[in-house]
């Protein structure tokens, strides 16, 4: 069945249609990643599987049909995303914007503290910055916090967007270290990533997307030795074993 | 003027001040987390002593028409939303938080109107009476609306704000009201006589502005009423309705004016209209913390509150004149401080 099934979704911005007829599906437990040039319509993707754009076709969560509920709905069914933009709350501490992201939990202050100790601990620059406002964060402490705070909802399907943009390559590495981690702990993973190499070695099923439509799809072991995609998205030959 | 009357203006200055900055505080968490500018505000005050002053001499207020049909109105706009998105289940819940509760005290008012109440008693119910009138106004006008630019919504809000004192005139009446002083206690300190009036109108804004410091630093849903204002998009992703959020920050901030209103209606003579003036006067006191910061609000509406103190000594037709002539050194200043650091934010 399958915990999120999109099937033939189309959104347009006014007269400009971004995304065509796009089916796509993710089974639990799984990575799936979504590669693609730019303005490919990856972010529209995530952001109308999360319910901020209207669309046309099918969004199915468990088989249930969500296209007709909210944002705010669906994250307290298990949505979460690391948005493009991060879209922080600037003027309060790290500590704050991560207590927020358990708005939509509904377990209680104590839980709450220990997953704020939890993320602290995978993220040791965010416990040194706890007081210090969003705002005033690196770029790079910046995505960290938004990636901590969406996991702060516990999530049963996460969708990044570029969680890796403008890191430190140490930091790129820490990111997908924590990837697959979140896998084993049952969170379903929707990774959208300008870095495709990465993305494909770790996710299990890939789409290619480009200007609004699926072009090409299939297990992400595959996809990475496809002499088309090698040339086009994994910086022209295959890496040697 | 000497020493002497000089301390005499800045203490009553001070405490009409502190009733500015009640009012000024709502505003400025109205408008963050829904970015409306509430024209209607010093209604809410006005309506608020006219009430309280109705209890006082045993009549029916007219608030509970007001409330009424309010209430009738944002129910059918809620169940007409429903039946259209075909959502049923939502029905009994949106006939509880629309009919029910804000009839509830109403209600109440049928049984108790005739029966003299002591201060407290009617101060609470007639603030309980006048909270549900913003957050309805907001379902009815500004919820359709809302993703409306700051300029449309104002528009609207000013609008409303001639609708609200039309009804006003008709649910109260046109004379005005006065009502009975909440503490005859005074005192002189170093030759100066303070009345107890002045202490308590300090001593309850102190209060006030604490409890909303209080709610907002310390629970989650003042936190999260922040985010809304700083984030939608960031807010709605952790689950937190904008639409919510505004009804809280409605609520929370026609309390506020509520408060005000109770706190004025003992020293100044209060009719249908007077709301608008007493609104816009904090409004200055609100655009001097450039609609966005809590204590130059409360800062500005202090200032606002002696100046009109002493301008009122000076020369009392020209009170008005000074206060609002204030405006356009203080825009200008906020137009050159404030616009820059915005421009490279993220947004
Ligand atoms: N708010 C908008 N209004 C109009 N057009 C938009 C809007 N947002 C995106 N678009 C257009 O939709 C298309 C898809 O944009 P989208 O942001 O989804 O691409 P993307 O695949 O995420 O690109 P990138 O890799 O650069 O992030 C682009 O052509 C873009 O110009
Ligand atoms: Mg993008």
């Amino acid at each position: 069945m399958g915990l999120l099934a999109i099937e033939n979704l189309s959104v347009s911005y006014g007269k400009v249609e971004a995304i065509r007829n796009v089916s796509l599906k993710v089974e639990a437990g799984e990575i799936v990643t979504v590669i693609g040039p730019n303005g490919a319509g990856k972010t529209t993707l995530l952001m109308t599987i999360i319910g901020l754009l209207p669309c046309r076709g099918r969004i199915l969560f468990n088989g249930e049909d969500i296209t007709g509920l909210d944002t705010e709905r669906r994250v307290e069914m298990g949505f979460g995303l690391v948005p493009e933009r991060r879209e922080l709350f600037a003027e309060m501490s790290v500590y704050d914007n991560l207590l927020l992201g358990a708005f939509s939990r509904r377990d209680g202050t104590a839980a709450v503290r220990r997953s704020i100790d939890e993320v602290f601990d995978r993220f040791p620059r965010l416990r040194e910055r706890r007081n210090q406002n969003a705002g005033t964060l690196s770029g790079g402490e910046r995505q960290m916090l938004a990636f901590a705070r969406a996991l702060m909802s516990k999530p049963t399907l996460l969708m990044l967007d570029e969680p890796s943009l403008g890191l430190a390559p140490l930091i790129v590495k820490e990111v997908f270290r924590i990837i697959p981690f979140l896998r084993d702990l049952g969170v379903s993973i929707l990774l959208i990533e300008q870095n495709a190499r990465s993305a494909l070695e770790t996710a299990n099923y890939g789409y290619v997307m480009e200007t609004g439509e699926i072009v090409r799809q299939g297990l992400a072991s595959e996809l990475i030795h496809d002499p088309q995609l090698i040339a086009t998205y994994l910086g022209g030959q295959e890496r040697a074993h | 003027m000497n020493a002497q009357i000089a301390a005499i203006l800045t203490m009553d200055g001070v405490a009409t001040g502190a009733i500015y900055v009640l009012m000024a505080l709502g505003f400025v968490l109205i408008f963050s987390v829904t970015r409306i500018v509430f024209v209607p505000f010093g209604d809410i005050a006005a309506f608020t002593a006219l009430t309280l002053a109705a209890l006082e001499s045993r009549q029916f207020p007219g608030t509970v028409g007001l409330v009424a049909v309010l209430a009738v109105a944002a129910t059918a706009m809620e169940l007409f939303a429903i039946l259209r998105a075909r959502s049923f289940a939502r029905i009994p819940r949106a006939l509880f938080f629309y009919l029910v509760l804000p009839l509830l005290p109403a209600g109440v008012m049928g049984f108790v109107s005739g029966a003299t109440l002591n201060a407290p008693l009617r101060i609470i119910v007639t603030v309980a009476l006048i909270l549900p009138i913003a957050p309805l106004l907001d379902r009815i006008v500004f919820r359709p609306i809302a993703d409306a630019s700051v300029l449309l919504l104002l528009i609207v809000s000013v609008a409303l704000h001639f609708a609200l004192s039309g009804m006003g005139l008709i649910f109260f009446g046109p004379e005005g009201v006065r009502t009975q002083s909440l503490t005859d206690f005074s005192v002189t300190a170093a030759g100066v006589p303070i009345s107890g009036e002045s202490i308590l109108i300090v001593v309850a804004a102190a209060i006030f502005c604490l409890l909303l410091f209080l709610f907002f630093e310390f629970t989650i849903q003042g936190k999260a009423l922040q985010a809304t204002a700083m984030n939608r998009t960031g807010a709605r992703l952790m689950g937190i309705r904008p639409a919510h959020a505004g009804t809280v920050a409605f609520l929370l901030g026609s309390a506020m004016a509520a408060i005000s209103g109770v706190l004025i209606a003992p020293v100044n003579t209060i009719f249908y209209d007077s709301g608008f003036i007493i609104g816009l006067k904090a409004f200055v006191g609100a655009i001097i913390g450039g609609l966005v910061s809590f204590p130059l609000t409360a800062a500005g509406s202090l200032f606002v509150g002696v100046l009109e103190s002493f301008a009122a000594f000076e020369s009392s037709p020209f009170k008005e004149v000074t206060v609002f002539s204030l405006l356009i050194p203080v825009l200008l200043w906020r137009s050159y401080t404030l616009l820059q650091p915005e421009e490279d934010g993220e947004e």
